[in-house]
């Protein structure tokens, strides 16, 4: 259940007073019933425009899945899904529920906006309040637009790129994240509604940071969000996913998959700050954020890093990996995780070495706090021709208070016996002598756990572009309120 | 006479139910710098984290006033905020907190709490690189993480930094002088002597009769058997170093 819908009984009231009414099926319809056959899927396909091929493809996803169970290896508990309960399809815009103002909104939800700082037209984007209301990110987006265009990149929403450039689509979707790939892999590629589209040309560095923040006029893609982005040779991108604002969502389970290429030379880093509803302090509701994330690294010298900032969700279950395919291609993965009362996380990498030459680097922190459960979740894989390959990993783990757990699994495969691969693991409590030299000073005792646990992600931090640091510093502070008693 | 700025009577703690300070008394006035020696593992730290609040430091009796209000009722940071600062014995390394950040926030907090504003950024850089320069400690070392990597001897002086740019009503130093080379203590000494006034006062717990002659002290007590077992002028000091804790000792059992 999504946060409003839980603390606003307005919200609530509406929800179900939707779900009375039932769903009218034509397919004119704003919203399919629950449930998903192949005629769901031919109905999300045909309202889209799609062509055949991927109507096709969506089928065979559909069919695999089908078969397919649920991954059950992570150190998660997971309240049993049911898929048929889910409305899949949803025309952006329909969410009839949607406040009309920010005075609808929840006030909680405001005050976290208060504390993250989010500028105040941003807010009602956030708080979901109607598209058309929020005027001013419109004329930001449009400027953007025209400086992106002048470049040659094209930065769209996934429906757009399959209608504009179905050749990029055809050539690139599903070929780093193949639909076979997981469970949550083939519902997405069976289901996705809309997500985004980023293609770098050729020696082109973009000339902008790119954000899902400007995305507007695309509620609703968040459930089932399809991303793909290409960097062509010699070209470089920095790409931003999702915000430190708690967006308003009603849905519970998010299944994303994220697909990057990098061509030869070519450089992609991606920034994630998640802060999905993570549930109440009993552990009721919450997002299931079960994501794929992949990083091809096609081209020789060509890198791809990942910087990821996890606070939010109930359960995370999410490996932002790297395929080191080209030679002295490099993958980097920077991670903060952050779980607090009854928050689960299972999340960390795989970097598999092919190229000849290929490094990687793993700086993983994570922090449990309350009774939640934070787990690091590693591979490196070094393949038998991967001459001079080179890997570092560093796992942190932080623990506040006595009832939570952290735990490493930092698994290796290394078939070249030249390869130089270093793990090195911490596990440390919040240390009374720390928490103690900041009271001493005058700081009180939820400003110290502050200050003590920003100072242990500020590696991590360091890799994000400017102003995310700051915000992602503030939604530390805010997801571990209530940590100390 | 005015009332003391430090009022310790009768004190009583115990650590792990064993009792380290069987009744201590001590007043401190405003103004003056006192001397606290005694041998290894008489309770001279324990004193310190008692005043400062620290959990496990389980206070069984007596009382302790600073300005006349109830030290004990405080916790660790409302104390900080009446001006008790306690120079560290082993300060902690905090990784990736900045050592200016975290002395910005305590300044601040501290203001607040006086009802004064922030200080402003800038103006509170200029100060703490200016103390910083007097106390020779190299500028990179500000922009560090709290004590990260930092040797004895500039934890040390970080220590002062913070005393110097915080400027307490009381600092009780615990045992900042061990561990320093002569130019180093020279330096400490000189940050200690800059801050005496007529309002502030010092407790100098040490070992060593070094620092007391570039500081001299106004009072130098004994702490032995759990309580302060002798106290006198500058002069018991040139005694003790003739003497020993021995006789001392042997007066408390
Ligand atoms: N945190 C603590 N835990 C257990 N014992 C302690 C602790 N602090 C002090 N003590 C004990 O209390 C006694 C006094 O120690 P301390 O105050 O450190 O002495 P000093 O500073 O005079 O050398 C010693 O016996 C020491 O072992
Ligand atoms: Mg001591």
């Amino acid at each position: 259940m999504s946060r409003t819908a839980e603390r606003n009984p307005e919200v609530r009231e509406l929800l179900e007073r939707k779900y009375r009414h039932g769903f009218v099926t034509d397919i004119e319809s704003d919203t399919l019933p629950p449930g998903l056959d192949e005629d769901v899927i031919r109905v999300i396909s045909a309202r889209k425009d799609e062509p055949e091929f991927l109507l096709d493809w969506r089928l065979r996803a559909y069919r695999y899945w089908r078969e397919a169970r649920e991954p059950s290896w992570a150190k998660l508990n997971i309240p049993p899904i049911d898929y048929q309960a889910i409305s899949y399809y949803s025309a952006p815009g329909a969410a009839k529920d949607a406040p009309k103002s920010l005075d609808e909104v929840d006030p909680r939800l405001l005050e976290t906006y208060d504390k993250l700082g989010i500028p105040l037209h941003e807010r009602a984007r956030l708080a979901g309040v109607a598209v058309d209301a929020v005027f001013d990110s419109v004329s930001v987006a449009t400027t953007f637009k025209s400086r992106l265009a002048e470049a040659g990149v094209i930065f769209c929403p996934f429906s757009e790129a399959v209608r504009e450039h179905p050749e990029l689509v055809r050539k690139y979707l599903g070929s780093v994240v193949p639909y076979r790939d997981n469970y949550f892999a083939a519902l997405n590629s069976a289901v996705f509604t809309d997500g985004s589209f980023v293609y770098i040309p050729k020696n082109t560095k973009c000339p902008m940071e790119l954000s899902t923040y400007f995305r507007i006029n695309e509620q609703n893609t968040g459930q089932f969000e399809r991303t793909l982005i290409i960097a062509d040779e010699g070209s470089e991108v920095s790409y931003l996913e999702g915000c430190t604002a708690p967006m308003r969502d009603e849905n519970q389970l998010h299944a994303a998959v994220v697909e990057l290429v990098a061509l030869k030379d070519a450089r992609i880093k991606y920034s994630t700050v998640q802060n999905w509803y993570p549930g109440d302090e009993e552990g009721r509701g919450g997002i299931y954020n079960f994501v794929t994330k992949r990083g091809d690294c096609r081209g020789e010298n060509s890198s791809i890093s990942w910087t990821q900032v996890e606070a939010g969700s109930a359960i995370t279950w999410k490996y932002p990996s790297c395929i080191l395919r080209g030679d002295n291609s490099t993958g980097e993965f920077y991670s903060v995780a952050v779980t607090n009362n009854f928050q689960q996380a299972d999340t960390g990498t795989k970097m598999i070495h092919i190229g000849r030459n290929t490094s990687s680097n793993i700086l993983s922190k994570g922090i449990s706090a309350g009774k939640a459960q934070n787990t690091y979740r590693g591979l490196v894989k070094v393949f038998p021709r991967a001459e001079g390959a080179r890997n570092f990993t560093q796992c942190d783990s932080l623990l506040i208070g006595r009832d939570c757990g952290a735990h490493t699994f930092p698994h290796m495969d290394i078939a070249h016996p030249h390869a130089v691969v270093e793990h090195e693991a911490t596990t440390s409590r919040i240390s009374e002598d720390q928490l103690f030299y900041c009271r001493q000073r005058g700081l009180d005792e939820e400003d110290a756990v502050n200050l003590i646990v920003n100072g242990f992600c500020k590696q991590v931090f360091n890799m994000l572009p400017m102003e995310f640091a700051v915000e992602a510093q503030a939604l530390m502070n805010v997801s571990l309120e209530g940590a100390i008693g | 006479m005015s009332a003391p700025l430090l009022d310790i009577r009768d004190l009583r703690v115990s650590v792990e139910n064993k009792e380290i300070l069987s009744g201590l008394s001590l007043e401190v006035r405003a103004g003056e710098v006192h001397a606290i020696m005694g041998p290894n593992g008489a309770g001279k730290s324990t004193l310190a984290q008692t005043l400062a609040g620290r959990d496990g430091y389980e206070v069984t009796g007596g009382s302790v006033l600073l300005d006349g209000e109830d030290l004990l009722d405080m916790n660790p940071e409302e104390r900080a905020c009446k001006g008790l600062f306690l120079g560290f014995q082993y300060p902690v390394e905090i990784p990736g907190v900045s050592n200016m950040y975290l002395l910005r926030s305590a300044v601040n907090v501290q203001r607040k709490a006086a009802g004064k504003e922030e200080i402003n950024a800038a103006a509170f850089l200029k100060q703490a690189r200016a103390e910083a320069a007097r106390l020779k400690l190299k500028p990179e070392l500000l922009k560090r993480g709290v004590n990260e990597g930092f040797s004895g001897g500039e934890k040390k002086r970080n220590e002062i930094l913070q005393l110097a740019v915080l400027k307490p009503r009381l600092a009780v130093l615990d045992e900042t002088d061990s561990g320093l080379d002569i130019d180093a203590l020279k330096i400490v000494a000189s940050g200690i002597r800059a801050l005496r006034d007529g309002r502030r006062a010092f407790v100098l717990i040490t070992h060593y009769e070094r620092i007391l002659n570039l500081v001299s002290p106004d009072r130098v007590h004994v702490l032995a058997g759990g309580s302060i077992a002798r106290s006198g002028g500058a002069e018991l000091v040139g005694e003790l170093e003739a003497s020993g804790y021995e006789p001392f000792l042997r007066e408390a059992a």
